[in-house]
């Protein structure tokens, strides 16, 4: 196994990286000015929080790599982002549930990893936190406000909570190396933010008047590096200036 | 969105902590909460503030152009107003 920390460091970029990314898309498209800024803005806390990550990957793998050749030169299986970040964009109402259950979820986790023996990750975590603690409240202001909303931005609503469920549980798995960086009281254990993460799913879901959909079909792996066929066609959007002018600089 | 405008929102920023608060611009938003944000993201990205506040636009009662001679003419030939208007008394120490 590859170095583990590495492993573990580059797995929480890769989500910030692949959902930044998603978000990104939408700049220039959003249904007003005001939210075409809002959701660039989040993206760009993202790209950010990645680029810390992949720095301090990089410096752990040594050998001169750098967070680039991290982001732009690695291939799908070799990306290991949860598969609710790979998730396309849909209308607006699934980007902001995607966004939502996402939120929800790091805020957890990086209250968790603020505490970390890690000096870098904790760093890190802190300084994401005040950032992620804004994405919360903007994207469960736009559930309660669109669940609550109109029959036709409620329906919207409940049909994305639904689509996109199945992906929400892959958070919460504990793979080899989270084990171990638990252990080594690194990492945080995901399955103890369950219970907290239901509660605020569930209040929040129950002020937008929205159904929380029954335990069912789970999908996972995306951190094992097997992915949704969309982070393909994701990446090579993303990476295309560095695949077709390798090391082209500014 | 071209067809349906979401409502204006007037948008003040202060500066700094006990600084009066200064107007930055609008937002378009639906409820309160929105057009918080709405203006965080749009004028505060550059550190420029340390509180906003956001104001219905249709709430602000403004006078009107007609008024501008009633209003502000008054004042043209007023300069005593000014306390630069008076000599300060040689004999008066301590200003």
């Amino acid at each position: 196994m590859k170095n583990p920390l590495f492993q573990y460091v580059l797995s929480l970029a890769d989500d910030a990286l692949i959902i930044g990314q998603r978000l990104s898309e939408w700049a220039y498209r959003a249904p007003f000015l005001e939210e075409d800024i809002a959701l660039s803005n989040i993206s760009l806390d993202l790209f950010g929080r990645a680029n810390l990550l992949l720095e301090y990957a990089s410096e752990i793998k040594g050998g001169g790599t750098c967070a680039d050749d991290l982001a732009f030169k690695r291939n799908e299986r070799e990306f290991f982002n949860h598969l609710l970040c790979e998730q396309p964009n849909g209308d607006f109402g699934k980007t902001i549930v995607r966004q939502f259950f996402f939120d929800s979820f790091y805020l957890l986790f990086l209250t968790r990893l603020a505490k970390s023996k890690d000096l870098q990750l904790s760093a890190i975590s802190q300084k994401s936190l005040k950032e992620v603690t804004y994405h919360f409240r903007h994207s469960s202001q736009w559930v309660i406000r669109l669940g609550a909303g109109t029959q036709e931005s409620h329906e919207k609503l409940q049909n994305a909570v639904n689509v996109l469920w199945v992906f929400t549980d892959e958070f919460f798995n504990m793979n080899d190396i989270d084990k171990m960086m638990v252990k080594q009281k690194i990492g945080v254990d995901r399955q103890a933010l369950k219970v907290e993460w239901d509660k605020e799913i569930n209040k929040v879901l129950k002020k937008a008047t929205l159904k929380r959909p029954e335990k069912g079909h789970i999908i996972s792996g995306g951190k094992e590096g097997i992915h949704s066929e969309h982070l393909g066609h994701l990446l090579s959007d993303m990476q295309y200036l560095q695949r077709a002018y390798p090391d082209a600089e500014w | 969105m071209s067809t349906n405008e979401l409502p204006l929102w007037e948008v003040f920023i202060q500066p700094k902590t006990g600084a009066p608060f200064q107007h930055a611009g609008n937002v378009h938003a639906t409820d309160k909460e929105m057009a918080l944000q709405n203006a965080r993201d749009l004028y505060t990205r550059r550190m420029e503030g340390t509180c906003i506040w956001v104001v219905k636009a249709d709430e602000i009662v403004s006078s009107n152009s007609n008024d501008q001679e009633s209003f502000f003419d008054p004042a043209n030939d007023k300069v005593y107003r000014y306390p630069t208007f008076f000599k300060v008394s040689k004999k008066a120490k301590g200003l």
